[in-house]
């Protein structure tokens, strides 16, 4: 009988040394090629359940992590709400992540290089890793008077502080409230997301970072800028002014927005042709210019590349092989040019920091959980965009649009403001966009500012200082106080 | 020259090896509870402290118990049953907190907690082992009820099948409701056929043994000692249609096979089971939609959006890695069924491949410790008695354990000890019981020996009965 045992024995040790070699496969060397399979939500839910780092404005959280009874530990709360979600984006346990909360993840996660150390101690004290907080370069007070500014209307505003690239103000409208999507309640936030998805006002587009709109007479600056650079105008030269502009090889013919002449005269100055928005005038000078010097004006304030903010941008585009016609239109900012108003905030920017590109961006500095800083940003030279003497002439034409010209809107009293108005047609039928780009002061500025409403209302080009100007005006005025 | 060694004495260290044991089973409860409460909830729950009494309780009576009644029995076997047991009811506390915060997170309502009820069980299951040691006080007696015990687990397997009396839980008719309680009586016949099969085949394995019929030249058994095998087959092949269980479909049928094959000695048995396995398996998996599923699930678990009941469980198992993410912070409660069928993956996720492992040697020990009672026994019956007991508890661990790790089809068991299950608790402590009895029966000292320690006069002349009787043990001084 014990022989039989004994074999018996030895199928059962046989049948032990199967299971415990089996799970050897599946929990060391096997593993990783199980867990990171999609129907596994562990790695995800571990993400979620750490204490994510704030996101910080101005010793402010508008962004935090808030101690949950359940499954996932931490509930995400956005004390900005909808006014700072084209900042903050949204961070949703079915939706993944958008904004700061995807482009700083290592950061707010906790999982980046820099919380290395910080996770070893919270290791060793038994604790589970924390995040890092992110600081914004946001300034709280132009962001609300953006905010207030595009209430009830469809637009973006972008803000930016000219010597360093610093974004002061970023806002989209309308916009999406991103603690609906946090909730730990899988209906709610799918409801809300698919009701966002459908509406056709598309409240959860980035609009100052990744809707392209045509320039139009903003535009014009660059068109000046390349003119001025190629030495063939000054502020003061007399340049064409007439009430029509046959389009070079083209039967159609440009009219002003003025339905006439510009001014009283055929001709006049170049500073006068921007103040009162001159298409005919800027027409034939980009026609004298060429594609090409536009373009690659166009490419040294930032057009036909991105920017990283750290979300990314999309690209801004002028018109890659236009024939006469069609540079006489890319000039005036209409035909395929196309512009976001992070863009169109560089531009203003670059010739308010004497011709100068610094690259835009939104994280000031990185905080380790027990606060102390990891990583300040410094501001960084992208390129040259213009000669000094060159963004000085345009910033004097940009002061006399605003005190005198198309610009009234956004005067402050005491203080010099440049600016460019702008209204560009879109589409048959629907209503074009207005534009405001400028900065403040004149002399040390401050900020520039770029304002686009879109569909925004009458065809003349008062409408970019009556719908964007003032806008501007009010942010410009919430950074300077 | 060595002196013998006093058998009282021997019988004492045992217990007190015992009793050890027991106690560290004890404390390993209060940290294992402790530290679920503590990374979770942060305080430590009322649940938790009734759960760590049961247990304190369930290792007293076992001491006291084995003190009275198996002096001389294996230490190690009870606890490691007890600590099985206490493994499984920290992992169903831990649980019973996941779901309970996942109720208030949706607003659901809290469920009840099952571990206090599983604690209740484990005190039951260690009385019905404490009632078994008393009533069986010599193991041979069983053999004489061969016939109602094997008709009674019969019965009770088929019980299920009564209308009315059955209940269909998650497809298998495995469960009668009685009263508003739901038992598993498939559990129970375990035992009991357990004992039926030793006991049946400790008379009939020799002339099974014997090959009188010649087939083509080759030895065969007669016909007719084939009904028996044929006849648990069919059986086995009913549990698997009727209720469609294909666990207690595969235990009972591997259990009767290795039985049958050890008390005959005849390899030829085993391959025929064998054979008759496969061909059963071959007629279960073309014949019935249940069976091709779990077959399906076994070679493509991660088909589809990679979310069967197998995937999750394997997420969970590979995520522990080697020493899994601590008691209280892995995410059990993605996987099925997490208290019961699949309690396995969700103690691998936690304590990973360490704790695994630590479970399966736990089974593998208690095994061994089967099979060494086997071995030391010199009556055929304890000793095949010892030997099944030991085999369906490696059988039922090897179906449910590999099922869950993916080596084979999942078929729906019990994990011995660790699982969620009252009528499974009891009936795995009653195992535990038979294997004391037959532990204490082999390693009790022959009543010789005893008297040469205990007497300097003269041999008494008394019957050996009357000797047993002398020294039965009276209860101990200490």
């Amino acid at each position: 009988m014990n022989k039989q045992i004994r074999r018996v024995a030895v199928s059962m040790v046989v049948m032990f040394l199967a299971l415990a070699a089996n799970l050897s496969y599946l929990q060391v060397v096997g593993a990783d090629s199980i867990t990171e399979r999609a129907g596994n939500k562990r790695n995800l839910l571990r993400e979620y359940s750490r204490e994510r780092g704030h996101i910080v404005v101005a010793d402010q959280a508008i962004a935090a992590s808030v101690k949950t009874a359940d499954v996932i530990a931490y509930l995400r709360q956005y004390s900005g709400g909808p006014e700072y979600a084209a900042v903050t984006g949204f961070y949703s346990y079915i939706y993944g992540a958008t904004g700061i909360e995807r482009a700083a993840n290592t950061v707010l996660a906790g999982s980046d290089d820099s919380l290395l150390l910080d996770r070893i101690t919270q290791l060793l004290a038994g604790r589970k890793p924390r995040g890092g907080a992110v600081v914004l370069t946001i300034n709280p007070d132009a962001q609300a008077a953006a905010w207030e500014g595009l209430k009830g209307r469809t637009g973006a505003v972008v803000a930016l502080e000219p010597h360093t690239g610093r974004i002061l103000a970023l806002v989209s409208s309308p916009s999406f409230d991103p603690n609906l999507l946090t909730v730990h309640n899988a209906n709610a936030v799918q409801a809300y997301y698919r009701q966002q998805m459908r509406d056709p006002a598309q409240p959860m587009l980035n609009r100052p970072l990744v809707r392209s709109y045509p320039p139009g007479s903003t535009f014009k600056l660059v068109t000046a800028a390349a003119a001025l650079e190629a030495g063939l105008v000054t502020p003061d030269a007399q340049v064409e002014a007439p009430a029509t502009f046959q389009l070079p090889g083209s039967t159609k013919k440009l009219r002003n927005w003025q339905k006439g002449k510009c001014a009283g005269s055929d001709t006049i100055t170049l500073a006068q042709a921007l103040a009162v928005s001159c298409n005919t005038s800027f027409a034939i000078l980009g026609d004298e210019v060429g594609a090409d010097a536009l373009r690659r004006q166009a490419r040294n304030f930032g057009f036909d590349s991105n920017f990283q903010v750290p979300m990314i941008s999309a690209t801004s585009r002028f018109p890659a092989n236009p024939d006469r016609a069609q540079t006489s239109l890319s000039a005036i900012g209409q035909f395929d040019v196309q512009a976001t108003a992070l863009q169109m905030a560089v531009v203003a920017a670059a010739i308010a920091d004497g011709g100068m590109v610094m690259n835009p961006y939104l994280i000031d500095r990185v905080l380790a959980p027990d606060l102390t800083v990891l990583r300040q940003t410094t501001p960084t030279v992208r390129n040259r965009a213009v000669k000094v003497e060159t963004a000085t002439a345009l910033t004097d034409m940009m002061e006399q649009v605003v005190s005198r010209g198309t610009g009234g809107n956004a005067r402050i009293t005491g203080i010099a403001v440049a600016g460019k108005t702008g209204t560009a047609q879109t589409a048959q039928g629907s209503k074009p966009h207005a534009w405001f780009i400028g900065f403040a002061p004149v002399k040390n500025p401050q900020v520039a500012v770029a304002v686009v409403i879109e569909n925004g209302g009458g065809s003349a080009e008062v409408s970019g200082n009556k719908l964007a100007a003032p806008i501007a005006r009010e942010v410009m005025k919430a950074v300077l106080k | 020259m060595q002196l013998p060694v006093n058998p009282e004495l021997l019988g004492r260290r045992w217990r007190r090896q015992e009793a050890f044991l027991l106690s560290a089973v004890v404390v390993m409860m209060a940290v294992g509870l402790a530290a679920v409460d503590l990374s979770t909830v942060e305080h430590i729950q009322a649940t938790s402290i009734r759960v760590f009494a049961s247990v304190a309780v369930c290792a007293v009576i076992i001491a006291i118990t084995m003190r009275m009644r198996a002096r001389y029995a294996d230490p190690f076997i009870s606890p490691i049953a007890l600590m099985l047991l206490g493994i499984g009811l920290i992992q169903i506390h831990r649980l019973d907190i996941a779901e309970q915060i996942q109720a208030i997170t949706t607003a659901q309502p809290v469920p009840t907690s099952r571990a206090p009820m599983q604690a209740l069980w484990a005190v039951i299951g260690v009385l019905a082992l404490a009632a078994v040691l008393m009533a069986v006080r010599e193991h041979r007696r069983l053999q004489r009820l061969t016939w109602t015990i094997t008709l009674a687990g019969l019965a009770m397997l088929l019980l299920p099948l009564v209308p009315g009396l059955g209940r269909t839980i998650r497809g298998a008719t495995l469960w009668v409701s009685i009263g508003g309680f739901s038992i598993q009586p498939a559990e129970t016949a375990k035992v009991l056929l357990t004992i039926g099969f030793s006991a049946y085949l400790t008379r009939y394995g020799r002339a099974l043994a014997l090959l009188r019929a010649r087939v083509a030249g080759i030895a065969v058994p007669r016909p007719r000692d084939f009904i028996p095998l044929l006849l648990i087959w069919l059986v086995s092949l009913g549990v698997l249609i009727l209720q469609r269980d294909l666990g207690t479909s595969l235990l009972f049928f591997g259990l009767f096979v290795v039985v049958l094959y050890a008390s005959t000695g005849q390899r030829l048995w085993a391959i025929l089971g064998l054979a008759m396995f496969l061909t059963g398996s071959m007629i279960g998996w073309l014949l019935f939609s249940h069976v091709q599923v779990r077959v399906d699930l076994w070679a493509n678990p991660f088909r589809g959006d990679g979310t069967s009941q197998v995937a999750l469980g394997l997420y969970g198992i590979a995520d522990g890695g080697l020493f899994g993410s601590g008691l209280g912070q892995g995410f059990p409660a993605l996987v099925p069924f997490a208290e019961s069928d699949f309690i396995f993956a969700s103690i691998s996720e936690e304590l990973g491949l360490a704790g695994s492992i630590a479970c399966l040697l736990l089974y593998a020990l208690l095994v061994q410790r089967g099979l060494r009672t086997a071995m030391q026994l010199r009556d055929t019956f304890g000793s095949l008695l010892a030997m099944s007991l030991a085999t369906v508890i490696a059988l039922q661990t090897f179906v449910v354990i590999g099922g869950v790790t993916r080596l084979i089809p999942l078929t729906g068991l019990t994990t011995p000890f660790l699982s969620y299950g009252g009528s499974s608790l009891a009936s795995n402590f009653i195992v535990i019981a038979l294997l004391l009895r037959l532990s204490h029966a082999a390693r009790e000292p022959r009543p010789e020996f005893k008297q040469m320690t205990f007497t300097t006069g003269p041999l008494p002349t008394t019957s050996p009965d009357e000797q047993t009787q002398a020294f039965t043990p009276v209860s101990d001084p200490s």
